[in-house]
C-alpha cells in the first residue's frame, strides 16, 4: 500500500515537472513562488499560534491579571504546549454524524483561512540572486474580489461542520454563522465600492502603491474614507466571528456553537482558522485603509538611497506586521470590552444601520469623485 | 413610595438620544476604560515564587518545642488532647530512663504524639492549654497529600529541630509566633 502511494506521488511529481517543461515556465519563478508560499503559510501559522498567546495575555492585562507565564520565559512556550495538547487529545467522531463532512468541515475552514494570504502584498520587490522577487504570491488584478470570495467560502467550513455534527446546538451555531456572514457581506461590499471609486483599482498591490506614492498627509485611504473604514471594520469583526458578533460560538447559549461536537486537532483547526482569519483580515484592512507596508512620514525614494532596496523592503514588511499586530490587538481589545450582541440586534445593525450608511457613503463618495474629475465644477 | 434605604437610585428611563443610539461613543468610552486597566497594578502575585506574609495571628501547623538545650518540653500530660475540640491529638506517655536527661526535660515524655491534620481545625486551643510551652502553631500549613495517612503527623514531623545541633533550622522552624508565648 505504502509502496503504491509512494509510486503515485512520484508519478504526480513527474507529471507536474513535464507540465512545467511543456509550458516552458521559468523554473526559478516556480521555486521562488513556492518558497514565498511556504514562508507565508508558515508565518501565518506562527502568527496565529502567538495570537492565541497574545489573546490570553491581552485579556489578562485588560482584566488586571497576569496571563500564562509558566511555560518558558513569560509563558512564551504556552502555544506550543496548547498545540501539543490538542494533538494528543482523543479524537471523537460522533456515531450519528456524517463522517466525511465532519472531517471536511475543519479542513475547509483551515484551507480558506490559509488561501487568503495569496494576494496580500507583503512588501516591495527584493533583489536576490540577480532576480527581482515580488513579495506577493499572486498579484491578480481582482485581488480584493478574490479575498471576498475566499473569505465568504470560510463559512462553508463552519456550516458543513455544524450540519455534519448532527447536534442542535451545532446546527444553531452554523445557521447563525451563515446568516450573519451573508448579512454583513453586503455592507462590507458596499463600503468597499466607495473605496474602489476613490482608488480606481481592484488590485491590492496597486491600491497599496497608490497610498505609498502619495506624499500628502492624507495619503492613507482611511482619511479619505473614514465612514467606509468604520463600516468595513465592523463587518470584518462580524466576518471573523469575533466578539461582539461571536454568535456562532456563543458559549453561554449554545455550549460551543458550531464546534460543540469537535475535539482534538479538528477543534484546534477551527480555533486556529479563526486566528488566521483575524491575521489575514488585519492584513487586508491595513492594505486597504492604512497604507499597507507604507512607513508613515518617510519618503521611500530617500530611504532606498540611504539603506538599499532590500533593507527597505524588509523594513516595509516589518511596518506591515506592526500595523497587523495593532489590528490584532484591536480585535482582542474589543473582545474584552464589548459584550455580545443579541441576534435581533445583530440583524438590525447589519440591515437597518450599516447597509443604509454604506449606501449613503457610496453615493456621497461617487458624487465627490465625479466632481473631482470635473475639477470641482457642477 | 418611600425608599427603604438611602442607597436607592432612580433609573433614567428616557428614550436614548441619537448619540447614545449611535453606540460608538459608548464603545470608545468602554475601550478607554479597559485600556486604562492595562497599566494598573496587578493584584495577582507569582505564587510559588512569591508568597504573601501571613498575618501575625495566623495559626498553621503544630510544632513540638524544645528548650534551649535541645530537650523536648512535652511531658505528655494530655491537656492539649483534652482541650482539642476536634479530638485530633493522641499521645502515649513514657517514663524517662536514666541517661536520657539530654533528650527530655522532665521525667515523663511523649513516646508517641500524633495529630490528625484532617481533623485539626487549627483553633490553637492546644497551644493555650499547654502548661509547658511545648506545642504551638507555626506559620506554615499542611502540604497536600495523596493519602489520608499522610495527614497523620507523628513526632518526627512535629518536633522542632535541635537548637544545639541545627541552630539555623531551629530558628527557621521557630518563626515569630513562639516568642509571643515565651
Amino acid at each position: 500500500m505504502t509502496q503504491r502511494c509512494y509510486l503515485l506521488i512520484l508519478e504526480l511529481i513527474k507529471f507536474f515537472i513535464t507540465i512545467i517543461m511543456l509550458l516552458a515556465v521559468d523554473l526559478a519563478l516556480v521555486i521562488e513562488k513556492l518558497v514565498l508560499i511556504i514562508i507565508v503559510v508558515m508565518s501565518s501559522l506562527v502568527v496565529a499560534m502567538y495570537a492565541t498567546y497574545g489573546e490570553r495575555k491581552v485579556a489578562a492585562a485588560l482584566q488586571d491579571r497576569r496571563g500564562p507565564n509558566r511555560a518558558g520565559p513569560f509563558g512564551l512556550l504556552q502555544p506550543l504546549a496548547d498545540g501539543l495538547k490538542l494533538f494528543f487529545k482523543e479524537e471523537i467522531i460522533p456515531n450519528f454524524s456524517s463522517k466525511f463532512l465532519f472531517i471536511l468541515g475543519p479542513c475547509l475552514a483551515m484551507l480558506t483561512a490559509m488561501m487568503t494570504g495569496a494576494v496580500i502584498p507583503w512588501g516591495e520587490k527584493v533583489h536576490f540572486f540577480e532576480r527581482d522577487i515580488s513579495l506577493q504570491i499572486a498579484d491578480i488584478n481582482i485581488g480584493i474580489l478574490y479575498v471576498f470570495g475566499v473569505v465568504s467560502m470560510g463559512v462553508y467550513g463552519i456550516m458543513i461542520g455544524s450540519w455534519a455534527s448532527n447536534n442542535k446546538f451545532s446546527l444553531m451555531g452554523g445557521l447563525r454563522a451563515a446568516s450573519q456572514i451573508i448579512s454583513y457581506e453586503l455592507p462590507m461590499g458596499l463600503a468597499l465600492i466607495a473605496l474602489l471609486m476613490v482608488t480606481g483599482t481592484l488590485s491590492l498591490k496597486t491600491m497599496v502603491e497608490y497610498q505609498v506614492l502619495s506624499d500628502h498627509w492624507y495619503a492613507w485611504n482611511v482619511f479619505k474614507q473614514p465612514l467606509g473604514f468604520l463600516i468595513f471594520l465592523i463587518c470584518v469583526f462580524a466576518e471573523c466571528n469575533r466578539t461582539p458578533f461571536d454568535l456562532a460560538e456563543a458559549e453561554n447559549e449554545l455550549i460551543g456553537g458550531y464546534h460543540t461536537e469537535y475535539s482534538s486537532m479538528k477543534l484546534g483547526f477551527y480555533l486556529f482558522a479563526e486566528y488566521i482569519n483575524m491575521f489575514i483580515s488585519s492584513a487586508v484592512v491595513t492594505c486597504l485603509f492604512f497604507g499597507g507596508y507604507d512607513i508613515p512620514f518617510v519618503n521611500d525614494a530617500h530611504l532606498a538611497e540611504s539603506v538599499g532596496a532590500n533593507w527597505m523592503a524588509l523594513m516595509h514588511v516589518g511596518m506591515l506586521f506592526a500595523k497587523i499586530v495593532f489590528f490584532l490587538f484591536l480585535f482582542m481589545w474589543v473582545r474584552w470590552t464589548i459584550p455580545r450582541f443579541r441576534y435581533d440586534q445583530l440583524m438590525n445593525l447589519g440591515w437597518k444601520t450599516l447597509i443604509p450608511l454604506a449606501l449613503f457613503n457610496m453615493l456621497v463618495t461617487g458624487a465627490l469623485v465625479l466632481l473631482h474629475q470635473n475639477n470641482w465644477h457642477f | 413610595m418611600q425608599a427603604l434605604t438611602n442607597r436607592a437610585k432612580s433609573v433614567d428611563r428616557r428614550p436614548l438620544s441619537l448619540l447614545e443610539r449611535a453606540y460608538l461613543p459608548a464603545i470608545f468610552k468602554g475601550m478607554t476604560i479597559t485600556f486604562g486597566h492595562m497599566f494598573k497594578k496587578r493584584p495577582t502575585i507569582n505564587y510559588p515564587e512569591k508568597t504573601r506574609p501571613f498575618s501575625p495571628v495566623f495559626r498553621g501547623l503544630h510544632i513540638l518545642n524544645r528548650d534551649e538545650e535541645g530537650r523536648e518540653n512535652c511531658t505528655a500530660c494530655g491537656l492539649c488532647a483534652v482541650a482539642c475540640p476536634a479530638e485530633a491529638i493522641t499521645m502515649e506517655a513514657a517514663e524517662r530512663k536514666p541517661g536520657e536527661e539530654n533528650l527530655y526535660r522532665e521525667e515523663k515524655y511523649a513516646a508517641k504524639y500524633e495529630i490528625n491534620m484532617l481533623r485539626c481545625i487549627f483553633c490553637g486551643l492546644c497551644e493555650e492549654a499547654c502548661p509547658k510551652d511545648a506545642i504551638y502553631l507555626s506559620e506554615t500549613f499542611a502540604p497536600a497529600n495523596f493519602q489520608r495517612k499522610g495527614f497523620i503527623y507523628g513526632k518526627p514531623d512535629l518536633l522542632i529541630p535541635d537548637p544545639v545541633k541545627e541552630p539555623e533550622a531551629y530558628a527557621k522552624a521557630k518563626g515569630n509566633r513562639a516568642k509571643k508565648n515565651n
